[in-house]
C-alpha cells in the first residue's frame, strides 16, 4: 500500500467522525497554540527591551567617576586620551544629568536635564529636527541654551516652538536652539522626554564643578571589549582605585538580558511542552479504542492480504494526520493570539518561524510516536480472532 | 482476465495437498484437537464442499486452506508452496494473490464504497488507481451490479452486498475460491442464485471449495468431504454422499 493511499485513508476517517477528530486533535490544538503564543509574546518582549537598550546605544561604554579631592577625572584630559586612542573610540561626550522642574510661563514639567558636549548628538545617533545643537562655542561661553525633545515641545509648546522661545530650568532661563526628531512615540520618561544643555552649564546649574558622567562611544561593536579595557586603564591610572569608578558596557548588558530572556523562553515553552505530551497521549488513548472498535475492519483488510506493515502504515498516518492538522490549526490559532495579545500588551509581537517549525514537528512527531503503539497493536492482530470479533 | 498471479504456471499437481495436518488449541491446560491427522487432496478446476457441524473443525481446516492460519504439525501445500511453515507477511502474500474469500456476512468495509470494497485486494498487491478502477468495474460487471458501484454497503441488499464479497474475490483471479457458509445469512431465493453463480464459476474453470453446515448447500457441490471430530468421515461425490447418509 503506497503512502498517499495511507494518507486518502486517515483523511476519510477523519472527515467520517468529525466531532471525534475534533475533540482529538482539541488538545494538540491547544498545546501547539498556547507554544506559539508564549514564544511569540516573550520573543516580542525580548525584542522590545533590546530596542529600548539600543536606543541608548550599544556601542557605548557610560563611565561614572566618583571625584575626590584629591584625585579627579579633568573634562580636558578625558578628551585628550579618547584622541590618542582614536582607532578605539569614535569619540566621547561628559554627560551631567539631573532632574530639574522645567517651566513655559505656567505650564510646568519634571524632566531629566543633561549636560552634554558637542558631540553628544551625532555619537548617539540624535538628529535634529529643527534648529541647532549644542556647539563648542556654548560649552567654552557656559551659554543658556537648551535643546528639547519633542515630548516636552508637546507637553509645553503645543507642538510648535519659535525662533527666540525661552524655557525656565530651575528658575533659570535659556534659549531654545534645537528640536531633536522624536525617537520613541513622544511618550513620557522616553528618550523624547528631556532636555540638552552643555554640559559647562550643567555644572553649574548642578553646583557641582567635576564631572561624573562620560559616554565613550566604540569604534564598532568589534571593539567595545578593547575600548573598555583600554577605559579601564586609564581610570585606574588616574583613580588608582576600582570602586571609585565603573564602567557600564551596554554590549555585555544587552548579552545578559538576552540569556534572561531566551532562559525565560525555554521555561515557559517547556511549561506549554507539557501540555503537547497530554495531547499526545489523549491521541494514544482515542487510537487505542479506534483499533479495538475497527478489529473487523482489521480483520477484513488482512485476510484480503494486508500486511502487518499495511496496517501498521494506516494507523500511523491516521495517528500522525490528526496530530498535524491539530498542530495546522494551533499554529493558526497561536500566530492570530501572538499579535492580537501582542498589540494588547503594546509590545510588538509576532509568531517566530522557528516555534512555528517547532510547533509542527513537535505535533507531527508526537502523532507518529503515540500512533506507534496502538498501531502496533493493530499489526499485530490476529486475522481469524479479528474476523470474528463484531 | 488475465492472469496477473505470481504462481508457477507449469505446476501440474494437485491444488491443494494437506497431509496429517493437526492442529492443536491450548486452553489453558487442556489441549482441544481441532484437526487431528487430516489428509486431502484438491485438483484444479473441483467444486468441493466441506460439510461438518459446528465443532467439528471444519472452520480450524478452512482457516489453514485460507492461509489465515498454519497447522500445528503436518502440511499444506498449495500450488507447489509449502504454506504451512510460511511467517504472517508471506501468508498475507498467499491471500492476497491466491485466494479469494467469501464469508457469511459478506464481510464488507460499512465505510467504502462497493467499487473500493471490491478493488481493496488489488490496492494491497499494490496496483495503481485506475487499474484498480478498470478491474474493480469488469468483476462487477462479471456479478451484475457494476450499477451499484458508487453505493456504500448498507444501501445495498444482502445479495447484493454478497454479490459484491464474490466480486472481491474474483478480482485477483485466485487459484482457489473460499467460501465460508456463503449463503448462511441470505434467504433461499438469493441463496439458490448464488449458489447457482457458484457453479457457473467452476464450470468456467475455477477452484471452489465452500465450507457449510447445510446439506442441501453442501450437495450443489460435485464432491463432498465431511468432517467430525478433527477427521474426515467421508469423502466422495454427491451420488456416494446421498447413498452414505441414507444407509
Amino acid at each position: 500500500m503506497r503512502l498517499s493511499q495511507a494518507f486518502k485513508l486517515a483523511w476519510q476517517c477523519i472527515i467520517g467522525s468529525k466531532m471525534r477528530s475534533f475533540l482529538t486533535m482539541l488538545g494538540m490544538i491547544i498545546g501547539v497554540a498556547s507554544v506559539i503564543t508564549l514564544l511569540g509574546l516573550m520573543q516580542g518582549v525580548t525584542n522590545y527591551m533590546i530596542d529600548t537598550f539600543s536606543d541608548l546605544g550599544t556601542n557605548s561604554l557610560t563611565v561614572t567617576v566618583n571625584n575626590t579631592d584629591t584625585r579627579k577625572i579633568d573634562v580636558d584630559d578625558v578628551y585628550r586620551f579618547t584622541e590618542e586612542n582614536s582607532t578605539l573610540f569614535e569619540g566621547v561626550s561628559p554627560s551631567v544629568a539631573g532632574r530639574y522642574t522645567v517651566k513655559n510661563g505656567t505650564t510646568s514639567a519634571s524632566t531629566t536635564v543633561t549636560g552634554v558636549g558637542e558631540d553628544y548628538f551625532s555619537l548617539n545617533g540624535k538628529d535634529l529636527a529643527w534648529g541647532r545643537s549644542v556647539t563648542y562655542a556654548d560649552i567654552k561661553n557656559r551659554s543658556n541654551i537648551c535643546v528639547l525633545g519633542t515630548y516636552l515641545v508637546d507637553e509645553l509648546y503645543a507642538g510648535i516652538i519659535n525662533a527666540g522661545d525661552t524655557i525656565r530650568i530651575d528658575g533659570q532661563i535659556f534659549t531654545i536652539v534645537g528640536v531633536i526628531e522624536e525617537q520613541a512615540d513622544s511618550m513620557e520618561g522616553s528618550s523624547d522626554d528631556g532636555i540638552y544643555i552643555p554640559y559647562s552649564v550643567a555644572c553649574r546649574l548642578a553646583k557641582n564643578a567635576n564631572i561624573s558622567s562620560y559616554t565613550f562611544i566604540a569604534k564598532d561593536s568589534d571593539h567595545v571589549d578593547a575600548a573598555e579595557t583600554a577605559l579601564d586603564n586609564y581610570l585606574y591610572g588616574i583613580m588608582k582605585d576600582e570602586d571609585l569608578y565603573s564602567i557600564m558596557n551596554m554590549a555585555a548588558l544587552l548579552d545578559i538580558i538576552n540569556q534572561m530572556t531566551s532562559m525565560m523562553s525555554g521555561v515557559l515553552g517547556g511549561i506549554a511542552g507539557i501540555s503537547l505530551l497530554v495531547a499526545g497521549i489523549g491521541i494514544m488513548n482515542i487510537m487505542l479504542v479506534s483499533v479495538v472498535e475497527r478489529t473487523k475492519e482489521i480483520g477484513i483488510r488482512k485476510s484480503l492480504g494486508a500486511k502487518r506493515r499495511d496496517i501498521m502504515w494506516q494507523f500511523v498516518i491516521e495517528a500522525a494526520s490528526i496530530s498535524m492538522l491539530g498542530g495546522l490549526i494551533g499554529i493558526l490559532i497561536g500566530s492570530l493570539a501572538t499579535t492580537t495579545l501582542g498589540s494588547l500588551f503594546g509590545i510588538e509581537a509576532a509568531p517566530t518561524s522557528s516555534s512555528i517549525l517547532l510547533a509542527f514537528c513537535v505535533s507531527a512527531a508526537i502523532g507518529i510516536g503515540f500512533g506507534y503503539a496502538p498501531a502496533n497493536k493493530a499489526a499485530r492482530l490476529n486475522p481469524i480472532d479479528a474476523l470474528r470479533s463484531e | 482476465m488475465k492472469n496477473r498471479n505470481r504462481v508457477e504456471d507449469t505446476y501440474s499437481g494437485p491444488l491443494i495437498q494437506l497431509i496429517d495436518i493437526h492442529k492443536v488449541y491450548y486452553m489453558g491446560t487442556s489441549e482441544i484437537y481441532a484437526n487431528n491427522g487430516i489428509d486431502l487432496s484438491i485438483n484444479e478446476g473441483e467444486f468441493v464442499a466441506i460439510i461438518g457441524k459446528s465443532g467439528s473443525g471444519k472452520s480450524t481446516i478452512m482457516n489453514i486452506i485460507g492461509a489465515l492460519d498454519v497447522p500445528t504439525s503436518g502440511q499444506y501445500i498449495l500450488k507447489g508452496k509449502d504454506v504451512s511453515k510460511m511467517n504472517d507477511n508471506e501468508l498475507a502474500t498467499i491471500r492476497n494473490q491466491m485466494i479469494g474469500f467469501i464469508f457469511q456476512q459478506y464481510n464488507l468495509l460499512p465505510k467504502e464504497r462497493l467499487i473500493n470494497n471490491v478493488s481493496l485486494p488489488l490496492l494491497y498487491s499494490g496496483i495503481g488507481s485506475a487499474e484498480r478502477h478498470e478491474r474493480a468495474m469488469a468483476a462487477l460487471e462479471k456479478v451484475g451490479i457494476a450499477d451499484k458501484y458508487r453505493n456504500f454497503p448498507n444501501q445495498m441488499s444482502g445479495g447484493q452486498q454478497q454479490r459484491g464479497a464474490v466480486a472481491r474475490a474474483l478480482i485477483t483471479n485466485p487459484s482457489l475460491i473460499l467460501a465460508d457458509e456463503p449463503t448462511g445469512a441470505l434467504d433461499s431465493r438469493t441463496s439458490e442464485e448464488l449458489l447457482t453463480f457458484l457453479k457457473q464459476l467452476n464450470e468456467e474453470g475455477n477452484t471452489i471449495v465452500l465450507i457449510t453446515h447445510d446439506r442441501s448447500v453442501a450437495e450443489r457441490a460435485n464432491r463432498i468431504v465431511s468432517i467430525q471430530d478433527g477427521k474426515i468421515t467421508f469423502d466422495g461425490n454427491v451420488e456416494e454422499y446421498r447413498r452414505q447418509v441414507a444407509g
